[in-house]
């Protein structure tokens, strides 16, 4: 018995599957160097494009004389605005339901705005031709300050719909306006808020940033003018959604548009959007028949990329005075930039932002988002996260460290006062979701006891006291963090991007010889899914994981998919690939119980065999299984062992955390030091351990880099103030604190293996875990609230407006 | 990020490169590691038409101590500084500060002619040389001349090396006693906030000899005369730290920059040039 016990536990291990440890199939080439980018690749002939920037935020372009540039020996074409038009490509759709220029049309709106495209013979030449374009330009009026927007005297950025009242998401009550975005009950809210014993109330900035992947973004296009098949490969998060856009674009037809993405150096968001340059590659690779190759330098992609967050998040809480939640309000003023460029599901323009009630039971709430146009750059796109998600946690985050100032109460026990219980799942939110499962309470008393809460709190008294007794310059702050996600967009009912519903695929092929492929509508940029969702595959079709290949990114492969952003290539692509290896199990069944001799029902799955009940020693394992669909003729079931499924998810799933931080702060020079950082995670069922670390430690450092100092900042003329690396902030290990990870595990119970997705959740609740841990150091001090980026001197400038320099 | 164009020279001699130097005259640049003047040239803020790269002078690379004096030329790098022990016995405080600059990568390529040569306030080296009141050796096409590293530094980029000049050593004298060199940063890799370079020597409980130079906190590094007086006749204890401080603290004019306001670093300064001093006094 016990040796039958042992050898499934064997062949269960040699499947490498949900649980296991696996290292990364990826890192073999990426550590050797021999990944693929898009800058790798190279074609006959291919020719290089350029972009002549604008230096100003706002400006009227009066002339573009392309005339020296084109004397250049090696200069091919210049492109602006006027060779667009005739094709209709000198506008393009955002993914927000608005229209973005491609070259600037008649004015420019944020500096580095694209205003003309350089194709030469190489990249030094296309570099040195863009110097020589002479662009006339009248300086306008500029627009930074979002709460200005609206004044009598601002300027009209968007002259192009300055008399339209309606946009895609309804009513416009002025042109530098974009939308207004309500939920909840509004009138319950207020009501509250005007009744309610204890009502706290904050603005909230979470400053601009970008996501800043190590690659920055790039396209290959070659126009095949003979058979008229356009290839493009690029730096695309979503290469089904860019196939769909350029052919609808361009008019190619679909099936003659192949769109792959190659390997991605990081996409964090930054890739999902459509950019000027992706359309530029086209229009000049159909203008000259030759491979045009766009790759944007770093002072590019962090000036004129799709940017994060941006939302001034104005609340109030209101509580009784024991502590209960009784409503929240929040009004977001959302700076857009030049245009609406967000990449949310549509229905959405502020993303998830109504997952602002976050962990609490919340009965009554009220959301609204204003979107405002600014001379900036256009983006708003989820930073590592699910459509807005951060802002909505940072926001609550902090929210609830305000009402427990204003309560005298310490947040830890205010949280656990107000989380959704256990047995209230799913829950329904007063901002309008249905949250799937969770045990908050199981998982911060959890966290509580491993940093020795009560200890840190008693020790952080101790401090405050030998600050104020002159003993010590230093202060220490303990930032608390519970943390619930909305990922794995989504429902189709409710999820589209571009009309695109937001399901996802998987195709299977299973060889004769046992081996699988397995393709996906997803795209891997580092996340490790050529390893994970080998790993859910092997657990469903008993085919070690070492012996499944994943494929994803070409669209001429790969099955239709809505691509990989949100968290939600586990939840929902991971998904299919589950449903699809049932499928492949279902058919297998049928195939073993025909060379069994017995009935469909006499056997059942074991690990990597169909087993006949109550004979354990007659099986056949899927790899006979497979080599029979291949070369034997079973009656009434088709050769071959293949499978797709498109998977539409019946709702999102709701990872969630409890995070810790404990940080030593310099009063003087205000330089802080992360002494610990306890990071509890849950998103349900965990598929590869060692790649979940690997994921919270990447999350939590980028976490760290936006609390800490990372932001694009803009000076009063709309300059950008941060273009390069040297003032934004990317942590190296050195900056990097040591991380303590640990989990509890509640499955999702709609999703076909529990799994809810993790690659974000670090970075939606690090960043209040470190800016609480700031704001916390002063509470005792008279601090109610100071905003991110916390960098030097802004920690210096908050200990000296409390006075603690003397 | 691509430079403009240029011509690339190698002279291999010291008095080849002066005379190309003199015969290319202001369109040519001479290059070092490059970490200073490759980053610039992407940004097309400097657009030389002639590059004349010194990595080919074996005689520019080589660090001498004898009689008291240390010799550095220009081509060290601050790697090759950094790992010298025979220069850490002499002067340790260039390992200290060569520590802080930059990240390991750009230590195997910056030079400490190029640093000291740059003008940039924000490079660490200038005031570490002012604080040590080193002399910088130049070649020009009219011979050899020294200029002191506190006389070198005009304003920012500008110092008193002719265009047509090359630096090709520097020299100070071996120190003894307590050192420091203190750097406030953002991270990895970046420039000062605010540093403080201190030399104290202790005689008996006396201080015999106060050096102090400010880096990144002015458009020039700055030697701190009277604060450096205040130390040496008056001896190091709370009040004349203070003193000191808020005499060199006179002496600065801070920027505001994405590091902060100047009244910030101002302040951050002051913080930095106390610990600085009993740090170096701790071990005198
Ligand atoms: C990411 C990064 C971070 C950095 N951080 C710091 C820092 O924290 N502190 C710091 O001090 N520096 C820092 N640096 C600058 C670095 O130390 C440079 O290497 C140094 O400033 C210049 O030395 P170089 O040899 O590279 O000179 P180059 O860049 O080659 O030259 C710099 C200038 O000096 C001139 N020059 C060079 N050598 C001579 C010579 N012998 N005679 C006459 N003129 C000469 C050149 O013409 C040029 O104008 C940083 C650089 C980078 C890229």
């Amino acid at each position: 018995m016990s040796a039958t016990a042992e050898s499934v536990q064997d062949r269960k291990a040699a499947l490498k599957g949900l649980g296991t440890s696996r290292k990364r199939v990826e890192d073999a080439r990426f550590t050797q160097g021999k990944g693929n980018y898009v800058d790798d690749i190279k074609l006959p002939g291919m020719l290089f494009g350029d972009f002549v920037r604008s230096q100003h935020a706002h400006a009227r372009v009066k002339s573009i004389d392309t005339s020296k540039a084109m004397e250049l020996p090696g200069v091919v074409a210049v492109l602006t605005a006027a060779d667009l038009e005739p094709l209709n490509l000198h506008w393009m759709p955002t993914l927000a339901g608005d229209k973005q220029m491609v070259l600037a049309d008649g004015k420019v709106l944020f500096q580095g705005q694209e205003v003309a495209f350089v194709v030469a013979e190489d990249r030094y030449i296309a570099a040195d031709a863009v110097d020589l374009v002479k662009v006339d330009y009248e300086e306008l009026p500029v627009l930074v300050d979002p709460f200005k927007a609206e004044l009598s005297d601002a300027p009209i950025l968007r002259e192009d719909i300055k008399d339209e009242t309606e946009g895609a998401h309804g009513a416009r009550r002025h042109p530098n306006h974009i939308f207004t975005w309500e939920q909840g009950d509004q009138a319950a809210t207020e009501a509250i808020m005007k009744e309610a014993p204890v009502v706290a109330e904050e603005m909230v900035y979470y400053h601009r940033t970008h996501p800043c992947p190590m690659e920055t973004c790039g396209s290959v296009a070659s126009m095949d003018k003979v058979n008229g098949k356009l290839t493009l490969w690029g730096t695309f998060q979503a290469p089904h959604v860019v196939r769909t856009v350029a052919s609808l674009l361009s008019g190619i037809a679909e099936h003659n548009i192949r769109v792959v993405s190659p390997d991605i150096g990081g996409g964090f968001g930054n890739k999902v959007g459509v950019y000027p340059g992706y359309v530029c590659s086209i229009v000049a690779s159909i203008v000259t028949g030759v491979p045009v190759k766009w790759v944007e330098d770093r002072m590019e992609n962090l000036s004129a990329t799709a940017f994060a967050r941006d939302y001034h998040m104005n609340g109030k809480i209101a509580a009784t005075e024991d502590g209960k939640i009784l409503g929240l309000w929040c009004h977001t003023t959302a700076d857009h930039g030049a245009f609406d460029a967000c990449a949310d599901p549509t229905k959405y323009p502020a993303g998830f932002m109504n997952i602002c009630t976050g962990s609490y039971d919340i009965p009554t709430a009220y959301l609204a988002v204003d979107g405002i146009y600014t001379n900036k750059a256009p983006g708003g796109v989820a930073y590592r996260c699910s459509f807005r998600v951060t802002e909505a946690a940072y926001f609550i985050e902090r929210m609830i460290e305000v009402l427990a100032i204003k309560l005298n109460m310490d947040a830890a026990e205010l949280r656990a006062k107000n989380f959704i219980r256990k047995e209230q799942f799913p829950y329904q939110s007063a901002l309008g979701w249905e949250y799937d499962s969770g045990d908050y309470h199981t998982a911060w008393n959890k966290a509580l006891e491993a940093v020795d809460y009560k200890g840190l709190r008693a020790e952080q008294a101790q401090q405050v006291n030998d600050f104020k007794a002159g003993k010590t310059r230093k202060l220490m702050g303990i930032g608390l963090c519970h943390f619930t996600e909305i990922v794995g967009a989504g429902p189709v009912k409710n999820c589209d991007i571009l009309g695109m519903g937001m399901f996802d695929s998987c195709e299977i092929r299973i060889h004769p010889t046992g081996s699988a492929l397995a393709r996906l509508g997803t795209i891997s940029q580092g996340q490790g899914h050529a390893t994970t969702f080998a790993q859910i595959l092997a657990t469903e079709i008993g085919i070690s994981a070492d012996e499944i290949t994943i494929e994803e990114g070409d669209t001429d492969t790969a099955p239709y998919g809505l691509g990989t952003y949100g968290s939600r290539s586990t939840p929902v692509a991971g998904a299919a690939t589950a449903m699809a290896g049932r499928k492949i199990r279902a058919k297998a069944q049928m195939i073993a119980a025909y060379l069994l001799e017995v009935h469909d029902n006499d056997i059942e799955w074991e690990v990597d065999r169909f087993v006949v009940k109550g004979a354990p020693e007659r099986f056949k394992t899927m790899k006979e299984i497979a080599f029979a669909s291949y070369n034997q003729a079973i009656p009434g079931v088709e050769p071959g062992l293949e499978a797709v499924s498109y998977y539409d998810p019946p709702n999102m799933t709701y990872p969630f955390g409890a995070y810790i931080c404990v940080m030593d702060i310099d009063v003087d020079t205000g330089v802080s030091d992360v002494r610990k950082f306890y990071a509890l995670d849950d998103c349900g069922t965990r598929i590869n351990p060692m790649i979940i670390e690997g994921q919270v430690h990447g999350g939590l450092t980028e976490a760290l880099a936006i609390a800490m100092g990372q932001e694009i900042a803009y000076d009063e003329l709309g300059n950008v103030k941060t273009g390069t690396l040297m003032d934004f902030f990317i942590p190296t290990s050195w900056e990097t604190p040591n991380y303590q990870t640990d989990f509890t595990e509640t499955p999702s119970p709609h999703h076909p293996i529990g799994a809810k997705g993790v690659g974000e959740s670090p970075n939606v609740g690090g960043v209040p875990a470190f800016s609480n841990a700031i704001n916390d150091a002063f509470r005792a001090f008279g601090l109610t609230h100071t905003n991110m980026p916390h960098d030097h001197w802004r920690v210096w400038k908050t200990a000296n407006d409390l006075g603690l320099h003397g | 990020m691509i430079t403009g164009n240029f011509e690339y020279h190698q002279p291999s001699s010291l008095p080849e490169a002066v005379a190309l130097l003199s015969k290319l005259g202001d369109d040519a640049r001479v290059i070092a590691g490059g970490h200073s003047l490759i980053p610039s040239m992407k940004l097309r803020l400097a657009m030389p038409e002639h590059l004349i790269d010194l990595q080919g002078i074996g005689e520019l690379k080589n660090i001498q101590i004898s009689g008291g004096e240390v010799r550095i030329g220009a081509m060290t790098t601050q790697a090759e500084l950094i790992a010298s022990e025979a220069l850490y016995k002499s002067a340790p405080i260039i390992r200290e500060t060569a520590l802080q600059i930059a990240d390991p990568q750009v230590r195997y390529m910056g030079t400490i002619g190029g640093n000291v040569a740059n003008g940039d306030p924000g490079n660490d080296m200038p005031a570490l040389m002012q604080c040590l009141d080193a002399n910088f050796v130049l070649q020009g096409p009219d011979g050899e001349r020294v200029v002191k590293a506190r006389e070198f530094y005009e304003a920012a980029y500008f110092t008193a090396r002719d265009d047509l000049e090359i630096l090709s050593e520097i020299r100070f004298s071996e120190c003894s006693g307590g050192f420091a060199y203190g750097k406030q940063k953002r991270k990895i890799g970046d420039y000062a906030t605010a540093a403080a370079a201190v030399l104290l020597t202790k005689d008996g409980n006396n201080c015999s000899h106060a050096s102090i130079a400010l880096t990144n906190l002015a458009d020039t590094p700055l030697y701190c005369e009277e604060a450096s007086a205040m130390l040496q006749n008056g001896g190091v204890n709370d009040e004349n730290i203070a003193a000191a401080v808020t005499s060199a603290m006179a002496q600065i004019e801070p920027v505001d920059d994405n590091r902060g306001p100047a009244e910030f670093k101002k302040h951050a300064a002051s913080i930095v040039l106390a610990s600085a001093i009993r740090d170096a006094w701790a071990r005198a």
